[in-house]
């Protein structure tokens, strides 16, 4: 324990997650039984027989106590079993594998362009901060944080599929595509999502660098002489870097979450719009399933940040 | 200070919305639901905006849609304010297991995404309005009820909160005439923002078709019944997006010179 903080301290973070998700697993469970009624009324709708419900509460297992129900539910999910569908008994962990390697291969290559760019931009608004390239950017940000997905989305089909014909307005893909056919399917999301996550990122990034550069062995930088850049270069980045991990995972996170409504404008096979089909055929395996899969990979970007704040950080390295 | 014209800009625009919103029944040319024209009918002078996908008045849709939007909004957002700062104030005052209990409680609530989450939730409860309002306020109110627990926290310890103990006033006292009026102005500059976000949230939920259910129409169902224009070259849905965007862009922007204006009057470095 004394010889290891560091270890100590992550397994520590580790072990939260855990205790995290399995609370969620609790918290998604309860979020699905606390309706009017019960599944198979909600399923069937009022107009079903008593004899209909009876059935399907049978096959649903609904005369089992609830934590009877959950630690099946639970013990299956561990072994990889995720249920079937009640709307059309396919087994829901096939559905879903496809679905999730297209959502994270789309969230990927959003990743990939919004993350550099959102730390050169908003590097840029920092040196130049005040004159007009930080009040271009920061202008252009608080605009575009305001913006809904559909909105970005609508008018990327809009003007750049429809009018000018460069992308496709859907994005089909399927499995004997080529990546650049992939790549090419996706482009429009791609862009959708990046101009979503750029603002946020850009403006936390700002900020963070910001706070550093108001330290005063940054002052101290400045009146040895050394020139503005490389004062930002060798003295401010090293020690916002974990501000800025922080920053780029919750992103992550909320890039996860934005791809829900992107999915659905662009008609585009993944996890997001799986879930909300669903949500409208009130298949509750599937959306506890598939609920389940978005907080895990949420709780788990944020506990990455949290892993990489604490190796980033000298201090919290030795703590008293 | 004098007001910016960005902040000008945004106050106009919010409150021509919002006026829209309250004189709809005399404003709106045509009534909500009223089929009029042409099936996504171009621009005239009899329909300024053109028509939808059924042939409605897409201009006194929007105007109807704006006080659907504003409502559940603003009532939402009325409810996360409330219920997320007493019980902030109320953990920080109390301290101990109740704030713990509080705070865990908050966190794990945090861990769910929260679109996931109020998908969940609606995929077992109908979508009625007032079901809306409330999850949408009960998932919100998690962040306020952060902001004013630390809020609280900070004014708990001062002197004159002490000398209210010392007299002997009780908890609701010390909540309601100590902490609240002290801690007002940081909640108000978030407030602007509260509502944006319960906008746009709004906003997406209709537009998954899960929010405000026809015949009533919102902005973001309004996108989605015209969304298959788009494919053909018709711009339909475009327009309600547009609102919801400009509507969020200008209380963004008084939201900002609100809170840069009380950060000033405390002498924080303007950065």
């Amino acid at each position: 324990m004394r010889r290891f903080p560091l270890l100590t301290l992550i397994a520590q973070r580790i072990a939260l997650g855990v205790l995290l998700l399995w609370a969620v697993s609790v918290l998604i469970f309860v979020g699905t039984m606390i309706l009017p009624g019960d599944v198979a009324q909600a399923i069937l709708g009022q107009a079903a027989t008593e004899q209909a419900l009876h059935n399907l509460r049978l096959e649903l297992g609904l005369y089992d106590p609830p934590h009877i129900r959950y630690l099946d539910w639970l013990w299956g999910v561990l072994q990889g079993d995720l249920g079937q569908s009640l709307t059309n008994r396919a087994d829901i962990a096939t559905s879903i594998g496809r679905r999730l390697s297209n959502t994270l291969f789309l969230a990927a290559c959003a990743a990939i362009v919004a993350v550099p760019l959102a730390l050169l931009l908003g590097l840029l608004a920092v040196r130049y901060q005040g004159r007009w390239p930080d009040r271009v950017i920061s202008g252009t940000t608080l605009t575009a944080i305001s913006l809904p997905e559909f909105f970005i989305g609508y008018l990327l089909i809009y003007f750049v599929a429809v009018q000018l014909g460069w992308f496709p307005s859907f994005s089909t893909v399927h499995a004997g595509m080529t990546l650049g056919q992939r790549l090419e399917a996706i482009a429009l999301p791609v862009a959708t999502l990046t101009l979503v996550v750029l603002a946020h990122m850009m403006r936390m990034t700002r900020a963070a660098i910001l706070n550093v550069m108001q330290s005063p062995y940054i002052e101290t930088a400045e009146l040895k002489g050394l020139r503005r850049f490389d004062i930002i270069r060798r003295h401010a980045l090293p020690n916002a870097v974990a501000p800025i991990v922080n920053v780029v995972t919750i992103n992550l996170a909320y890039l996860i979450v934005g791809v829900v409504v992107v999915e659905v404008i662009f008609v585009y096979p993944g996890m997001g719009q799986y879930l909300v089909d669903h949500v409208a055929r009130r298949d509750v395996p599937v959306i506890q399933a598939t609920a389940l899969i978005f907080a895990a990979v949420y709780i788990g970007l944020n506990l990455v940040a949290d892993i990489v704040s604490i190796l980033a950080n000298p201090r919290l390295r030795h703590p008293r | 200070m004098r007001m910016p014209l960005t902040a000008a800009i945004g106050l106009v625009v919010t409150v021509t919305i919002l006026a829209a919103a309250i004189l709809a029944p005399w404003v709106a040319p045509y009534g909500q639901g009223q089929i009029v024209g042409v099936v996504w009918g171009e621009r005239s002078p009899e329909f300024l905006l053109g028509t939808d996908n059924l042939g409605r008045d897409i201009l006194s849709r929007l105007i109807w849609g704006a006080q659907t939007t504003l409502l559940i909004a603003g009532l939402a957002t009325a409810l996360a304010f409330t219920l997320g700062s007493i019980l902030g104030f109320f953990a920080a005052v109390w301290g101990g297991w109740v704030d713990m209990g509080l705070s865990r409680m908050i966190d794990l609530l945090m861990s769910i995404p929260t679109l996931i989450f109020a998908l969940v939730i609606l995929s077992v409860v109908p979508s009625t309005i007032p079901l809306l309002i409330v999850v949408m306020g009960v998932l919100d109110s998690t962040r306020v009820f952060r902001l004013s627990r630390a809020v609280a926290a900070d004014i708990a310890v001062m002197d004159y909160v002490e000398a209210a103990r010392l007299r002997g006033e009780g908890r609701a006292w010390i909540v309601f005439r100590e902490i609240l009026p002290n801690a007002l102005a940081p909640l108000v500059a978030e407030l602007g923002l509260r509502f944006i976000f319960a906008v746009l949230f709004l906003s997406s939920l209709s537009f998954l078709g899960l929010g405000v259910q026809p015949p009533d129409a919102d902005w973001g169902s309004m996108v989605r019944e015209n969304r298959e224009g788009i494919v053909f070259g018709v711009p339909a849905a475009l327009l309600p997006a547009g609102a919801i965007a400009a509507l969020a862009i200008s209380v963004n922007l008084v939201a900002d010179w609100a809170l840069k204006r009380t950060a000033s009057l405390r002498g924080a470095r303007g950065v």
